[in-house]
């Protein structure tokens, strides 16, 4: 057996023996300390897509036994990819997966678990949230702090409601969305790279500005004038021809609106650019070593300038899936911190795009999960379930799952001659 | 003399500019969104007139909401000081929120968990409040006492976690902040706080002996809480300038790094900083419900705990500071609530003046800029630290 030495083996192993312990666990308690009584039904149709399997009815025992196994099996694997060296993620996913569905089957022992849904809704929620991640991203990467995406986010979802409720239209308010987005990216850029202000209190700062604007306008204008200034409309779902038709995989990724098509096209891109592209390395050595992108002729500041703005714009789409994208009016402070959560799954993804993306979902998902399971009548306090998100975060920064690092530079102003 | 002068001068003309710049923007949109003014734009003379009535107006409301009203004073000149004493009640907890961000600012942590800090102490203090009878005195006390400690546990984790594992307090304060805010929902519907016969979540009233006495009488809410929050600021002056505690916690905020090489411990002074920052937030929670709520509730921290930021950073984290921007905040929230009934201009504007005031205060070189001023002092020791700092 290989000795397992350095940091990064060591809080793999950490994480291995997390997950098994947690498997182990829930075979006892779900499937044979506390066994649901009753069977649980699992429904996987939603709209009209072509029918497999309808539902699914398993007796809570047996489900939470099944899916307890494959996740021991599941860690089993990573405890022999470890051994071996090899990459882990998979079988360590796949076995938080068999403990998750270990879980919603014991507890929904004797009802109805309506599955694609639970995955659709948390994917919806996590719309904003992907956005907003990747707006902070494209920041942070080259060295700016953007704790203001919840302002981007809200200044977007107001301007994008009043635009297409001003026209008529709702291609009008998802094009001028990214451009309310990017004006509070120009604040934040402004200050931050040509006044050098902190941009952990700018950020902060924004936001206080953006809410305290936009309650104003509400009161003020969309509430009263409610018909000129705030009935939007929104975008139609466009179910993508044969793939939404896929059980399961149709409703979930190709049964929506065109903003959430626009999240695939924005994180793949972010995803390719950032390491395959010019701008993506300039982006990345002005984030880690800014002094050594200088030196070889990069413009740091102005590539920061840019690179903020792009944020903004990104965030600007996101801000209208709030309106535009799936509801319509806008609602006071309607974001709800989601900006911060953003942040969060940012960090949550180690500054990659992927990551980010993962984490986003997941948080969205935990959020979707908690309303599902209130709906059906659930005995877990809803608000410890809203927590998860926020418990899952720290538990991510404080290292417990791998160390999270940041852009070296990030949050740094750059002066040349080093005169920070 | 004359070099006294000038100093002053300087220091105040930062503050002074920023104020001058964020009221007039304020004024701005007043009038910009005000369809009386907008109507008359097709005459200059007319439009100038009736948006300078329209600000004006507001403006006005705004004083007298927060300040005097001699409308209010009807059978004596005392009793337009109403509107005053309802900033102090508001300023109160201000004061001490503002002190608990302004202190973690001397030790180079940036706090945006007095909001959750906040509310562990008026859970604590609620608690002791309505569970326990106790003498008067002993009952204040003990109830402040629960609060403080719990809110300095709460706090203190996030300088412990920071210590140990090197995780940035902005994150973990953030996110400490969401957590805190669930659980009083929670908290709230268990049977041990929720109070008998009522749905809604409420928490049952403290006892009378557990409430903080009135100042003014029976009329007024102005209660003893603004003399504890006069003290605490006195305290954090003592703590920070007279005492080895304090000059360890002001070397930290300076230079870490430095002040390792000097042999003081950082993890112990970012452990016990954000435990006092927890304290003082937590005590202002205690004494936001013993002094005017008298029973926990769901928004029982309003937005005492983000307010907080925007008057330390207004303050610059200096403790005489951060209690005259805690009253001038407390006076334009309480004026604001004036200024939308009489005029209609709605209260968050106010909300859009304060981060003005914090914006240009942060941003000197802004300033600077703008005024084509050669020499402002600038040193506004207001920062916090990347990710990885």
């Amino acid at each position: 057996m290989r000795k397992i030495r350095s940091n990064v083996e060591k809080r793999r192993l950490q994480g291995v023996v997390i997950i098994s312990t947690l498997a182990s666990l829930s075979f006892l308690y779900f499937g044979i300390l506390k066994p649901g009584k009753e069977a649980t039904t699992f429904g996987f149709v939603l709209n009209n897509e072509w029918v497999i399997i309808k539902e699914w009815v398993i007796s809570s025992q047996t489900g939470a036994r099944i899916f307890s196994i494959i996740s021991l099996l599941a860690s089993a694997i990573a405890i022999a990819a470890l051994k071996k060296g090899r990459s882990i993620s998979v079988p360590v996913a796949v076995a938080s997966f068999g403990i998750l569905m270990s879980f919603l089957t014991w507890i929904a022992s004797g009802k109805f678990i309506p599955f694609t849904g639970l995955l659709q809704g948390g994917l919806l929620l996590s719309i904003p949230l992907i956005f907003g991640a990747m707006s902070g991203l494209v920041c942070e990467r080259s060295g700016v702090i953007n704790i203001a995406i919840e302002g981007q986010l809200l200044a977007s979802a107001f301007v994008s409601a009043v635009v297409a409720s001003l026209t008529g239209l709702s291609w009008w308010g998802l094009l001028a969305a990214p451009f309310a987005g990017a004006a509070i990216s120009f604040l934040l850029a402004t200050f931050a790279i040509k006044f050098s202000v902190d941009q952990v209190i700018l950020g902060f700062v924004i936001n206080v500005l953006v809410i305290g604007l936009t309650d104003f306008l509400y009161k003020k204008l969309l509430i009263p004038f409610q018909n000129t200034w705030n009935s939007p409309p929104t975008f139609e779902v466009i179910p993508i021809p044969i793939l939404s038709k896929i059980p399961v995989v149709g409703p979930i990724l190709f049964t929506h609106t065109i903003v959430v098509y626009l999240m695939f096209v924005i994180v793949s891109g972010v995803t390719f650019t950032l390491y395959k592209t010019k701008w993506g390395l300039r982006t990345r050595a002005v984030g880690e070593h800014p002094t050594a992108a200088d030196t070889v002729g990069i413009d740091v500041n102005k590539l920061r300038f840019r690179n903020v703005m792009i944020a903004g714009f990104i965030a600007g789409v996101g801000g209208a899936f709030y309106t535009v994208g799936s509801v319509g009016a806008f609602g006071k402070e309607m974001t709800a911190g989601a900006g911060f959560i953003a942040l969060a799954a940012l960090i949550f993804g180690k500054w990659s795009p992927i990551g980010a993306l993962f984490a986003a979902l997941l948080f969205g998902f935990a959020t979707n999960l908690q309303s599902t399971l209130s709906i059906i009548g659930v005995a877990i306090p809803s608000e410890f379930m809203l927590m998860v998100p926020y418990i899952a975060t720290i538990i991510a920064v404080t290292g417990l799952v791998g160390r999270v690092r940041a852009p070296a530079a990030d949050g740094i102003p750059y002066r040349r001659g080093g005169a920070h | 003399m004359k070099n006294t002068i000038s100093r002053i001068g300087q220091s105040i003309k930062l503050p002074g500019l920023s104020f001058l710049m964020a009221f007039t923007i304020t004024g701005i949109i007043i009038a910009v969104s005000d369809e009386k003014v907008m109507n008359k734009i097709g005459s200059p003379i007319e439009f100038l007139k009736s948006a300078g009535a329209s600000v004006g107006n507001a403006y006005l409301a705004l004083f007298q909401g927060s300040i005097y009203d001699n409308r209010l004073a009807k059978s004596n000149f005392f009793e337009g000081f109403y509107p005053f004493f309802e900033t102090l009640v508001t300023a109160t907890p201000l004061i001490l929120t503002g002190l608990s961000v302004a202190l973690a600012f001397k030790s180079g942590l940036f706090n945006i968990g007095a909001q959750g800090q906040f509310i562990f102490g008026a859970i604590g203090a609620s608690y002791v409040g309505f569970r326990f009878e106790l003498p008067v005195g002993i009952h204040i006390l003990a109830a402040a006492l629960a609060g403080i400690v719990l809110a300095a546990i709460w706090g203190g984790l996030v300088g412990f976690l920071k210590a140990k594992t090197g995780a940035h307090e902005v994150i973990l304060t953030i996110m400490l902040n969401y957590i805190a805010a669930f659980f009083i929902l929670w908290l709230l519907k268990t049977k041990t706080f929720l109070r008998p016969g009522r749905i809604d979540p409420i928490a049952p009233e403290v006892a009378d002996s557990a409430k903080l006495p009135l100042l003014a009488g029976e009329n007024f809410r102005i209660h003893a809480g603004i003399f504890i929050a006069l003290a605490a600021a006195l305290f954090v002056w003592w703590l920070l300038t007279k005492t080895t505690i304090g000059y360890k916690f002001r070397a930290v905020g300076a230079n870490s790094q430095a002040a390792r090489t000097a042999g003081i411990s950082v993890p112990f002074v970012i452990t016990s900083t954000m435990m006092i920052c927890g304290a003082l937030a937590g005590l202002g929670g205690a004494v936001h419900v013993l002094g005017s709520e008298h029973a926990l509730n769901t928004d029982v921290a309003g937005s005492f705990g983000f307010d907080a930021i925007t008057v330390a950073l207004l303050g610059r984290a200096q403790p005489l500071g951060t209690v005259f921007a805690a009253l001038l905040f407390g006076a334009l929230h309480t004026g604001g609530r004036m200024m939308q009934s009489n005029t209609g201009v709605p209260l968050d504007i106010v909300v859009v003046t304060q981060g003005l005031i914090v914006l240009f205060i942060a941003a000197p070189m802004f300033v600077r800029y703008i005024f084509r001023l050669k020499k402002l002092n600038a040193s506004t020791s207001l920062t916090s630290k990347g990710w990885n700092g």
